[in-house]
């Protein structure tokens, strides 16, 4: 039996049609799209048409918005930084406490440097208060990056809205949409925001591919100064042969929205109440209600994650997990820990993550395998008795130095 | 994920010892669940022989944490109680074939269990003075605490000093942005500025001018032995943290030959520790010393070479 891949919002597996657009770009049209000769010039010519693609995909009003880069963290980097340097006065942040490290490790850095970062709180199933983020919007803030669906419960953040609110007082809005675009359908000609983020390998695109759009007569700086490229806003040779993958993959995203957000869906909720159904203490995280359509995050209560993840590997299932060890780390997840998920229950926390191409037998062979190893765990777990937890769990085993 | 070894695979897949035991009379609970790793470990003692007879355990923690609490089982069971609380983190990696540097925690964890449990059996209360911070150098697992820790007691004030004193940042050299932020953070509290400038861009130690005389500060030898064993013995308790010690064995003009002794004792990180003692004896006696470990002494070179076949 092959193995079961549901760790889709890590990274996805490039889409044959995506690999067989790029190929030519290997041996053949190999050339330099900046070059005036024929080896160039067609390369040209496909980046050309790969951007329309990106564009169509994003409801962009122009192609120009689109900046290619090498990966969502780069464009998260370039958004934030351009618009300090834009905004040289403006020593505030608003992001929230549940982003991508790619956005709060930068961000933990600016802090050091002297710049202030509000970052918004939320609630126990992951959503903002939009009083608070009202309230903290003035235009002492440079920008607003806030992302767009949570990577680890898929939860989904108004941002069209919050753009709408940031434009209002004059203040650049940027949303990493990495685990949103494919999945959500979006129309960035229809809204307020200034800058966002794409991973290429999210949605079946290679590896070293992103893109920063930019609306049209949004002040900015780029973060790479040198050639032309971009119109300037991103010095560098372009990778020419993934910027083609991704405009395939944005092609191929359009064509699967719809099946994303029906069939996709329907296994994700088939696993879920598959396995809810069976084991006991465990609950979903995440505002289950506003959610991608691809991801189930489950905590199952007094284990740990790595251990559900080695045995979930032996049974050939790839999934992904909030525990601190998968980190090496020693707190779990901030987002568990965000949503105020206890400690005995964000250590257990297990993300499955589909994509179209999972089927109905691999997920029915997942919901066979979890309640096992669930079971297998808990007996090894001093908080869990012979069918239970123990009463009080908390008093009954209450280690030094906890 | 993780790069365990076959035998923490095994241990983790077919745990050994598991579970609530029936009689015990000795038991530990340590760990910390905000760190997402707690143990469980119950002993049944026998008072006249003080044998341990049966050991198991109960683990929450990831695949390395319950591998480390099945190998503790088995070394202790049989062992007297005497015998056990001899047995360090490093004897429980060794017997797991090693442990990645982020999980070397999960072996320090099952010690712990083992020290408070055998407590429990004699009615003593144990008390843990280990805190753990986030890990900051990844080649020799040494945490934040431990370094902010030494920064304070020793005054430290460059990132080649940290090294000296904790191994951080002497492999590959990526965390020295986080040994800095901490000295920095450090001395800011003591009213003083990390000096950017004094970081070396490599952390190659210097090595030693050759030419150097011991000019001895003018003590006299007794007054300068007495010197190096005072030094030593500040070292001690890091050393003794990590399950080892150290001896003063001789001292001939400016070469100093000390032992290493138990875990420090054929340790990887051997030489890193005799270069730290280095660095502190060389402050404190003000002049230029090297430290030789006393194997070296007795041994006529050809005979240190071992055969490696075996």
């Amino acid at each position: 039996m092959a193995d079961i891949y549901l760790d889709n919002n890590a990274t996805t597996q490039c889409d044959p049609k995506v690999v067989e657009a790029m190929l030519p770009f290997f041996l053949e049209q190999f050339g330099n799209p900046s070059s005036i000769h024929s080896f160039g010039a067609g390369v040209g010519r496909a980046l050309g048409k790969a951007r329309k693609q990106i564009q169509a995909l994003l409801g962009a009003a122009h192609d120009s918005e689109i900046i290619l880069t090498s990966c969502g963290t780069e464009s998260d980097n370039t958004a934030i930084l351009s618009a300090l340097k834009c905004f040289p006065n403006r020593k505030e942040i608003i992001t929230t406490t549940v982003e991508h490290p790619a956005v709060l490790a930068l961000c933990a850095q600016l802090e050091k440097e002297g710049y202030t970062i509000h970052r918004l709180k939320v609630d126990k199933k992951g959503r903002l208060d939009l009083d608070e983020y009202q309230r903290l919007l003035t235009p002492n803030v440079a920008i607003v990056s806030v992302m767009w669906a949570n990577n680890e419960t898929g939860t989904l953040f108004p941002v069209e809205e919050m753009a709408e609110l940031a434009h209002a007082v004059g203040v650049q809005f940027h949303t990493d949409a990495v685990q949103a675009v494919g999945k959500v359908a979006i129309d960035l000609k229809k809204t307020k925001i200034d800058m966002l983020s794409v991973s290429g390998h999210k949605l079946h695109a290679p590896k070293g591919i992103g893109v920063l759009y930019l609306k049209r007569g949004a002040r900015f700086r780029p973060l790479f100064r040198g050639g032309h490229q971009e119109r300037g806003r991103r010095a560098g040779t372009e990778n020419a042969a993934s910027v083609v993958g991704l405009g395939k993959a944005c092609e191929l995203a359009m064509e699967h929205i719809e099946f994303e957000n029906s069939q996709v869906k329907a296994l994700r909720d088939r696993l879920e109440q598959g396995i809810l159904a069976q084991v006991p203490n465990c609950f979903v995280t995440g505002d289950p209600d506003n959610r991608l359509p691809n991801t189930a995050n489950i905590a199952f209560e007094y284990i740990e994650g790595e251990g559900i993840l080695m045995l979930l590997n032996k049974a050939g299932i790839a999934a992904s997990s909030g525990s601190a060890c998968t980190s090496g780390s020693l707190e779990p997840s901030h987002v568990m820990r965000a949503m105020d998920i206890p400690y005995t229950a964000a250590h257990g926390t297990i993300r499955f993550s589909l994509s179209r191409y999972n089927t109905q037998v691999e997920i029915d062979r997942v919901i066979a395998a979890v309640p096992p190893i669930v079971a297998e765990l808990r007996r090894l777990s001093p908080y869990w008795g012979e069918d239970g937890p123990v009463t009080e769990p908390e008093k009954a085993f209450a280690p030094v130095y906890a | 994920m993780w790069d365990y070894s076959d035998k923490v695979k095994e241990h983790f897949f077919q745990p050994r010892n598991v579970g609530a035991l029936e009689g015990a009379n000795g038991i530990g609970d340590v760990g910390s669940i905000s760190c997402g790793d707690a143990l469980r470990l119950s002993l049944i003692v026998n008072p006249d022989t003080d044998v341990i007879e049966d050991a198991r355990f109960q683990t929450f923690g990831c695949g390395s944490a319950i591998a480390s609490s099945s190998a503790l089982t088995e070394i202790i069971k049989g062992m007297k109680v005497e015998e056990a609380l001899k047995v360090t983190n490093d004897d429980i990696a060794d017997f797991l074939d090693g442990l990645p540097p982020e999980k070397m925690h999960c072996s320090v964890m099952g010690r712990e269990a083992l020290q408070a449990a055998i407590a429990n059996f004699k009615g003593e209360e144990w008390a843990d003075d280990h805190e753990e911070g986030a890990l900051v150098c990844k080649c020799f697992a040494v945490d934040e605490k431990l370094i902010e820790g030494l920064v304070r007691a020793h005054n430290l004030h460059t990132v080649q000093e940290v090294t000296n004193y904790t191994k951080a940042g002497g492999g590959c050299c990526s965390c020295h942005e986080g040994i800095e932020e901490i000295l920095m953070r450090v001395m800011q509290e003591r009213g003083e500025i990390f000096d950017a400038d004094s970081a070396p861009a490599v952390a190659e130690p210097e090595p030693l001018p050759i030419a150097a005389k011991a000019s001895g500060g003018g003590m006299t030898s007794v007054q300068r032995i007495r010197r190096i064993e005072a030094v030593i013995e500040s070292i001690r308790p890091n050393l003794r943290m990590d399950g080892g010690d150290a001896e003063l064995v001789e001292v001939d003009g400016n070469t100093i030959y000390i032992k290493m002794i138990g875990a420090c004792s054929g340790c990887g990180m051997a030489s890193m520790t005799i270069g730290g003692i280095q660095q502190r004896l060389m402050e404190e006696l003000g002049e230029f010393i090297k430290v030789v470990p006393a194997e070296k002494l007795a041994q006529p070179p050809q005979q240190a070479k071992k055969v490696a076949h075996g």
